[in-house]
């Protein structure tokens, strides 16, 4: 890898959750039985006419704008021709030479933890294909079935620089793409659904080299982890290639998940020539300074403002608010636990700590967590009133995060409260004394350490209800 | 004259009197259809029975009392490019022979809210490609003054059908002279309205920067009242103009007096018949009879606007007309290897010839390498020829010419050369290609033929053209001739 350097750019294309699609009122639902969200328009049947949805236009500025990019006073659409039975017109409505936004950027973090800009090219909007259904696969199927449902969703393409250096880095990337598009709230980009769908570019160059190697394009990668992972098997193709002097054909691959491998992919779907038009049925779109304006209005703070907000106003550390920041939901959720329980670090470490382990173990998302952050901030508020530990209330949240309760409700329940009283606390530490001669006398000839053993003891008795500072308190006045 | 040689104005009148039941003029006009279809060959399909149920619709609201509107039992044939909800739509074409659109053109909608009475879908060239109507994968329509000619095209059905009163009024559509020049050729009047003034919203595309659906009818008065019924915006057709149009009948005035009219020299040089020629010459005296002044004008570039035509509407045709493979509706070869080959086979069997070429053209006009040669240098040639227009009327209300260089050519005469059957378009393209307002009225005759008189108007000025053709036809009486029907049927 020293001697080489790899040249990386993505092309990511979103779905837009509009309600409607892109050229006509059908609706965008995932999901549906097939050819139910369609109508004569986006079935592109004899005289049928595109009209566009404003939202469309609105949400493609607004990614624009949250990428930093230049929005266009004046764009067009085009037509791009190909023959495939997805396509009900052989033909997609795309942009061509004038995107709705162009020259943008956005800031990720090499693997050294180093800012790194990555230029994004340009943003356009265009409109999905559908689907074709195969009785087994594509070369043996007797048959084919398409579904139209997915025809005509609004969809933007973003396209990057070639200025990614690393896999790493193009997940970085990625990474913070979604996170930016999900706070503008255009999109969900989940890519297990296809609604956020990425191919990258890659190709490698001997190091302080200033001409691009020639490069691969490879498709299918279905998770975060794949585009990682294909990008990295790509280049150490590329390398072995230039080191046994193979010589790099430009050529579509595609992912191989299961084999970890990119395979090399008809060479005939290389030479398209789409035959760009302007499309004649639509009217070229002309934004205003002032539409662009009322969009910047609406525009929600994003992750790197909400970041140095975090830092500034909470006291946060870098890494904590980056977490923290890292998704809207889970932004938010901070932000209504703090207000309700406001000492930012203590809910900084239980929603990084705890909750972001829970979610991990059950695979699922902070909107679907049954505890609410009220009820978080409750359980905090128990901790400080001393009704329960702070190493109990770990086990006080589980129960919360499974079932949805109260934090006094399941601490009633499980018996789980503090016992904050000197009498009972007293009686077993007698019996403590009692049963453990040899740590008592150890203590007592200066063996701090044999301290917390009794702790522990007087703990376990308890069941770790014993509230721990009343208990080593009481222990040394009863040992000293 | 027979019921059904009569026009929509006087048949309303007659209607209004209830000196005639809208049933009556229905059946008159297809007991025409019945005597001369077999002649004239207009229609690729007939509603007879629905017609019929629609115009005893009206005679119960007549009965009734209540008022109806000026197109309320008047038989309205269409093109079958124009979607008709439950009735096939061919565009004479076999790659479409089975289609039935699930939904109505927007003109459809608005004729039938208007109680119009459809009679039937109309023949013409296959996807609106040609000048003769011989492009029909179907049928050859004949023209009613003589069989042994063409009705002109592509709009030949309606313009024949309305001639020889198998219908009162039609629609075609007008893409290059498509309206204009079978109007000519069949003694009526024929208009391509302003660019965006009717929807295209159900108008099967040929050619979408330079389609315009547009009325056929027998005097200038019907043509406004057809042209009230369709224009108007559309939210379904985004190049529909949002303004608000005029009551075309308001031009239905008999006074020019004043009015400067242009004669471009290009339309009238080489290529012109003499005898066309002469009838426009008189044409324009009449005009300056009733007080308008006439004088010559240029429009320069038009040399190049058959050439800038046939790269522009080829390339957007091959677009438009790629979504025909087989595989949701129309035509599709039984047998193929793959998805591919079923493509491929299913639009070389589908397509006629002319359509083929047209196709070809396009493709070639749009690839790699050929792009700004052709199809970009085509754009900015059509820019200069908007521009000549523009210039002009600075100075003129609106130009003058003949319809097409010569009447209408025998079966055959053309259909091998096809670089011929283009030129009988040379005098209609340039007005598609700026985007403006055209009508070809009645002028006259040579040898029993019609001759068309043009009228270019400036973007959206149909009133003024209106208002001019009015006075025209109240000066002459060319269009209350009616075609006798003979001729040598091949
Ligand atoms: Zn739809």
């Amino acid at each position: 890898m020293t001697r080489y350097e790899p040249v990386i750019g993505l092309e990511v294309h979103v779905e837009l959750q509009t309600a409607s699609k892109i050229f006509c009122h059908s609706s965008t639902a995932f999901g549906g039985d097939p050819n139910n969200h369609v109508c004569p328009v986006c079935l592109g049947l004899p005289g049928t006419l595109p009209v566009l949805n404003r939202n469309v236009v609105e949400a493609a500025i607004m990614v624009g704008l949250s990428l930093n990019c230049s929005v266009a006073r004046f764009c067009k659409f085009d037509r791009k021709h190909y023959f495939y039975p997805d396509l009900p017109k052989n033909y997609q409505i795309s942009q061509y030479d004038l995107p709705i936004a162009y020259d943008g950027y956005l800031d990720v973090e090499d693997e050294d933890g180093q800012p790194v800009r990555i230029g994004i090219t340009r943003v356009h909007m265009e409109e999905d294909a559908g689907k074709l259904l195969h009785q087994g696969t594509i070369a043996t199927t007797p048959y084919s079935l398409v579904d139209y449902n997915r025809t005509g969703v609004p969809l933007l393409e973003i396209v990057s620089e070639p200025d990614m250096r690393s896999p790493q880095e193009a997940r970085a990337y990625l990474d913070k793409l979604k996170t930016i598009i999900q706070y503008t709230g255009v999109s969900d980009c989940r890519m297990e659904e296809g609604s956020l769908r990425c191919d990258a570019n890659v190709s490698v160059r001997v190091r302080g080299s200033d001409t691009f190697g020639t490069k691969t394009e490879i498709k299918n990668m279905n998770s975060f982890r794949a585009l990682q992972k294909a990008v990295q098997y790509e280049i150490e193709r590329q390398i072995e290639c230039l080191e046994t002097g193979e010589r790099i054909v430009q050529e579509t691959r595609t992912w191989d998940e299961t084999r970890g491998v990119t395979l090399s992919m008809r060479s005939k779907e290389e030479a398209h020539d789409y035959r760009y038009f302007p499309e004649p049925d639509l009217v070229p779109i002309v934004i205003s300074p002032l539409w662009i304006e009322e969009i910047t209005q609406q525009l929600p703070e994003l992750p790197d403002a909400r970041c140095c907000r975090y830092m500034d106003a909470y006291k946060l550390p870098a890494y904590d608010a980056g977490v923290l920041t890292s998704s809207k939901e889970l932004g938010n959720y901070f932000e209504e636990c703090v207000s309700l329980y406001p000492q930012p670090k203590t809910v900084s470490n239980w929603l990084m700590g705890e909750l972001l382990r829970l979610l991990n173990d059950t695979n699922s998302e902070i909107g679907e967590a049954r505890v609410r952050p009220a009820q978080l901030a409750g359980m905090l508020a128990l901790i400080d009133k001393g009704t329960i530990s702070g190493k109990l209330a770990k086990e006080v949240f589980e129960e919360m995060f499974r079932t949805g309760k109260d934090a006094q409700a399941v601490v009633k329940e499980k018996g789980l409260e503090q016992i904050s009283d000197e009498a009972s606390i007293n009686a077993v530490i007698e019996q403590v004394i009692a049963d453990h001669p040899g740590p008592v006398s150890d203590y007592r000839a200066g063996k701090e350490r044999a301290l917390g053993f009794m702790v522990g003891q007087v703990m376990k008795l308890t069941r770790g209800k014993a509230n721990p500072g009343l208990v080593n308190r009481l222990l040394k006045d009863r040992l000293g | 004259m027979e019921i059904c040689e009569l026009t929509a104005h006087k048949l309303h009148n007659l209607l209004t009197s209830k000196e005639i039941r809208a049933e009556e003029v229905c059946l008159a006009v297809f007991k025409r259809i019945n005597q001369v279809e077999d002649k004239v060959k207009a229609y690729l399909s007939l509603v007879r029975e629905e017609a019929l149920e629609k115009a005893r619709a009206v005679d119960r609201k007549i009965d009734r009392g209540e008022a109806i509107s000026p197109l309320a039992g008047i038989p309205v044939a269409l093109k079958d490019n124009l979607c008709t909800k439950g009735l096939k739509t061919t565009c004479a074409s076999k790659i479409l022979y089975n289609f039935v659109p699930p939904y109505n053109a927007t003109v459809v909608d608005k004729l039938r809210q208007e109680d119009a009475v459809i009679t039937g879908k109309t023949n013409m060239d296959e996807f609106a490609m040609g000048s003769s109507t011989e492009n029909s994968a179907f049928q050859k329509t004949c023209n009613p003054w003589s069989l042994d000619c063409v009705p002109g095209g592509s709009s030949g059905g309606s313009a024949a059908a309305v001639a020889a009163g198998e219908a009162i009024c039609a629609l075609g559509s007008d893409t290059g002279g498509s309206i204009r020049q079978p109007a000519a050729f069949c003694g009526v009047v024929g208009m391509k309205p302003t660019y965006g003034t009717v929807s295209r919203y159900g108008l099967v595309a040929f050619a979408s920067s330079l389609d315009q659906i547009g009325p056929f009818a027998r005097d200038v008065t019907d043509c406004a009242l057809m042209l009230n019924a369709i224009s108007g915006h559309d939210s379904m057709d985004s190049t529909s103009v949002p303004t608000e149009l005029p009551d075309y009948r308001n031009a239905l005035v008999e006074d020019i007096d004043g009015f400067r009219i242009g004669v471009p020299a290009e339309y009238f040089a080489a290529g012109l018949d003499d005898r066309v020629r002469r009838v426009i010459e008189e044409a324009i005296t009449v005009l300056e009879q009733r007080g308008a002044r006439v004088e010559e004008t240029t429009l320069p570039h038009t040399e190049y606007a058959l050439s800038t035509y046939y790269i522009i509407a080829p390339a957007e045709a091959s677009s438009n007309l790629a979504r025909y493979d087989g595989v949701r509706y129309g035509y599709r070869v039984e047998e193929a290897e793959d998805v591919v080959d079923m493509f491929s086979r299913t639009r070389s069997r589908g397509f006629g010839a002319e359509v083929k070429r047209r196709v070809m053209l396009g493709t070639y006009a749009l690839s790699a390498g050929y792009y700004d040669a052709y199809y970009l240098k085509a754009l900015k040639v059509r820019t200069l020829i908007r521009r000549d227009f523009e210039r002009a009327f600075e100075k003129f209300d609106f130009l003058i010419s003949p319809t097409t260089p010569s009447t209408a050519f025998r079966f055959g005469e053309k259909v091998d050369d096809p670089l011929t059957m283009y030129l009988s378009d040379v005098f209609t393209l340039a007005v598609n290609l700026a985007g403006l307002p055209g009508v070809s009225i009645p002028a006259g005759f040579v040898d029993g033929m019609p001759v068309g008189l043009q009228l270019i108007g400036k973007p959206f000025s149909e009133s003024t053209l209106l208002r001019a053709a009015y006075t025209f036809e109240q000066s002459t009486a060319h269009h209350l001739k009616r075609p006798p029907l003979t001729g040598e049927v091949k």
